[in-house]
């Protein structure tokens, strides 16, 4: 579920409340906050239209996490799934390195 | 080439509601309804696409990508393609529409290329065309809908069909639920591609599929087909959401105290893994790729490695539980039924693509891992996009046209208390989620869950409106009781084992038993049978 939006890197371009498919979070008239955390399905899908790598999704789907934005940050977590799909400018040549052809029909 | 039609036009409207005028009204904004939009603004209709929640984000395929069906135009390519997966969609599949399934797959994904998606390259040079990423897919889709003109809503569920005087599909309305205010779309037809149901179970992307779609087709009178093919788990990490079953092919499966599962697969093998559940925990360690499959892994599906990466488990070297998440008639066959090549269904103006539509025609009673439903939501949408702007064109004006609402549960006043929403969900879940009703299923079990059931439904048919924060809520909840009805009164009436439908009280094929099984009816609910478009040809020909 959906954890934390760091507020050192939220620019609240608000991004977030617009992609986020089951309508988790809200704006504010500064960052916007996790109004609906319950709601969250755990799609990973804001993590990676947050230009700012502001936000965490745990892997646990039902139940809420403890996270630490340090240990993240530290761990180079924040933004893992943005790059690891080529979504950054530094990884962008990783859009066109899906290699499912080969592991099809095993 | 993109045709630019004319857009949607915005109407005035009651305070508190924005209103349109379209040809086309597409409900949903996955790959089945972006296609439907797209093809529909090409024929030069004028079309709304609403989505429950971000055309690009939502739905299934956004959040897990999926293989694709894409199979070269040889004929002995074409000809292994369709055979191979005969035997275990139980033979209900029908050649015709595989045939031209394959051809405009094959035709959109390389428009999808000449549009840009990034597909890769292999060693030879050949662009490889049989996956896609679903982000990247979905953010293109979305991007291309746009450029076609089409008005796209977002956060803004469709709650209930409109009707006209003659009970023809004339629009739909509903709720935008970030502005806090309603809309109204009259359409001269409706494409419904809100996906299947997966019963809220948190399989990948799949939260926002509750079967919406259905339940507002039943209340105009659609009717369902195959709905018994409706009850695929998928294998995922048990604290996860990513149920991406592929590379569990390289898994060992294990009990708690580390023997192996006996039988245990995730293809072929995973009803053995399901009854391993029900004594206790199971584990599984992808401990059969070697170091070059890991890292094509790792580039082919990052998301896989999300709950690993995160959790700090080595899935190739660790062991961890999993779990078995249902996915209804996500990864199921069964849907609206469709009765002609644009995918119309039995009621006029009404069409259905995708997830939201019975795959049957391609898949016969199985799916899973074979790509075929993302061929299908390409192709059903394509299809039934043209199908709608075609009726459309042919229509004739709609001035005068009189319209109703054709939306019922927990939308009109009655005496019964409100539903409540989270609490219906669970108690439908409760019929569904259990393996030992749902995955092995027997006619006693079936029985006493339609009873409870059944006993629901009455509570809900005559439970007072919701209310404007609880009506979406109650609707899906509501949807997803519907659709467990009619999933089991089809899996009761279907007395045989095939496709994915497992019956412990008839674990063989019934060769009597190759037909199709209908089902519809809101308060009643009713099965009957339909022969295979081949009894159907052997008929004629006599
Ligand atoms: C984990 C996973 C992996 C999969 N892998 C594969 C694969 O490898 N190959 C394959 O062929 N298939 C695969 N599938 C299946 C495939 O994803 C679906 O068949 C496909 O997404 C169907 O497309 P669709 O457009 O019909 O539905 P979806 O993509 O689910 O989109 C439905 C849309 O309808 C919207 N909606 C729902 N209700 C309403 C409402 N009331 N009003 C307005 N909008 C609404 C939703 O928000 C959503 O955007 C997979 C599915 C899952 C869950
Ligand atoms: S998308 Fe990122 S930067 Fe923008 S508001 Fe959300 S968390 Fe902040
Ligand atoms: S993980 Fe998905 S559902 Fe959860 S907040 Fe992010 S976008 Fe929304």
């Amino acid at each position: 579920m959906i954890e934390v939006i760091d507020a050192q890197s939220c620019t609240s371009c608000d991004i977030c409340v617009n992609v986020c498919p089951t309508n988790v979070f809200d704006k504010t008239d500064g960052i916007p906050v996790i109004a609906r955390q319950g709601d969250c399905q755990t799609c990973f899908l804001c993590e990676l239209y947050c230009p700012e790598d502001a936000l965490f999704v745990s892997p646990f789907a039902e139940v809420a996490q403890h996270v630490d934005l340090e240990m993240l940050r530290q761990n180079a977590l924040l933004g893992s799934y943005r790059r690891a799909v080529g979504w950054t400018e530094e990884t962008k040549h990783r859009r066109e390195i899906d290699r499912s052809y080969l592991l099809f029909g095993h | 080439m993109t045709v630019q039609s004319t857009r949607a036009q915005r109407v005035s409207a009651r305070a508190g509601s924005v209103e349109f005028d379209a040809d086309v009204l597409v409900i949903g904004g996955g790959p089945a309804g972006t296609w439907a939009a797209i093809s529909a603004a090409e024929q030069g209709a004028r079309v709304v696409l609403a989505d429950k929640g971000f055309c690009g984000t939502s739905g299934a395929t956004a959040a897990a990508g999926t293989g694709v069906w894409y199979v070269d135009p040889e004929p002995a390519l074409r000809e292994a393609a369709m055979a191979n997966r005969e035997k275990l969609g139980g033979h209900l599949q029908d050649r015709r529409w595989m045939s031209r399934v394959l051809d405009r797959t094959y035709e959109q994904s390389n428009r999808l290329a000449d549009w840009g998606y990034p597909y890769p390259v292999d060693d030879k040079g050949k662009s490889q065309r049989n996956s896609l990423q679903g982000p990247e897919y979905m953010r293109l889709m979305r991007k291309r809908t746009k450029q076609a003109g089409v008005t796209i809503l977002d956060h803004s569920p469709a709650l209930e069909l409109l009707v006209d005087e003659k009970g023809a599909v004339a629009g739909a309305s509903g709720l935008r639920r970030q502005k806090h205010d309603r809309w109204t779309v009259r359409a001269r037809a409706v494409v419904v591609a809100t996906g299947g149901c997966a019963f809220l179970s948190k399989t990948l992307g799949s939260n926002v599929l509750t079967g919406d779609g259905y339940l507002m087709a039943a209340e105009a009178g659609a009717e369902f087909s195959s709905m018994e093919f409706s009850n695929p788990y998928a294998i995922s990490a048990a604290y996860g959401s990513v149920t991406k079953t592929l590379f569990f092919g390289w898994a060992t499966f294990t009990y708690e105290d580390g023997s192996v599962v006996p039988g245990a697969a995730s293809k072929g093998g995973r009803s053995a893994i399901a009854r391993a559940l029900t004594q206790g925990p199971v584990y599984a360690r992808l401990d059969k790729a070697d170091g070059e499959v890991q890292r094509q892994m790792r580039v082919s599906q990052p998301n896989f490695f999300l709950p690993f990466d995160r959790t700090g488990i080595d899935p190739f070297a660790d062991r961890f539980p999993v779990t078995l998440r249902l996915e209804g008639t996500v990864r199921g066959t069964g849907g609206l039924r469709i009765v002609d090549d644009s995918c119309a269904t039995t009621v006029a103006g009404l069409y259905a693509a995708g997830d939201a539509a019975t795959r049957e025609l391609i898949c016969g009673g199985f799916t899973g891992g074979g790509s075929h439903n993302a061929a299908w939501a390409i192709s059903s949408g394509t299809f039934a996009g043209q199908g709608a702007a075609d009726h459309a064109r042919h229509f004739g004006p709609a001035r005068g046209r009189r319209l109703s609402s054709a939306g019922i549960v927990a939308l009109r006043q009655r005496a019964g208390r409100p539903v409540k929403p989270a609490d219906l969900a669970k108690a439908v879940q409760n019929e569904v989620f259990p393996y030992e009703l749902n995955y092995f299923r027997e006619a006693g079990r079936l029985g006493g869950a339609l009873e409870r059931l059944d006993t629901l439904w009455t509570e809900v048919s005559q439970a007072d409106a919701a209310t404007a924060d609880d009506v979406l809520r109650a609707r899906e909840s509501a949807s997803m009781l519907a659709t467990a009805r009619w999933m089991y009164r089809s899996g009761l009436a279907r007395q045989e084992s095939r496709g994915m439908h497992r019956r412990d009280d008839f674990p063989d094929q019934d060769d009597r038993q190759r037909h199709y099984i209908t089902s519809g009816g809101l308060d009643e609910v009713w099965t009957a049978t339909r022969p295979h478009a081949e009894a159907v040809y052997a008929e004629a020909a006599e």
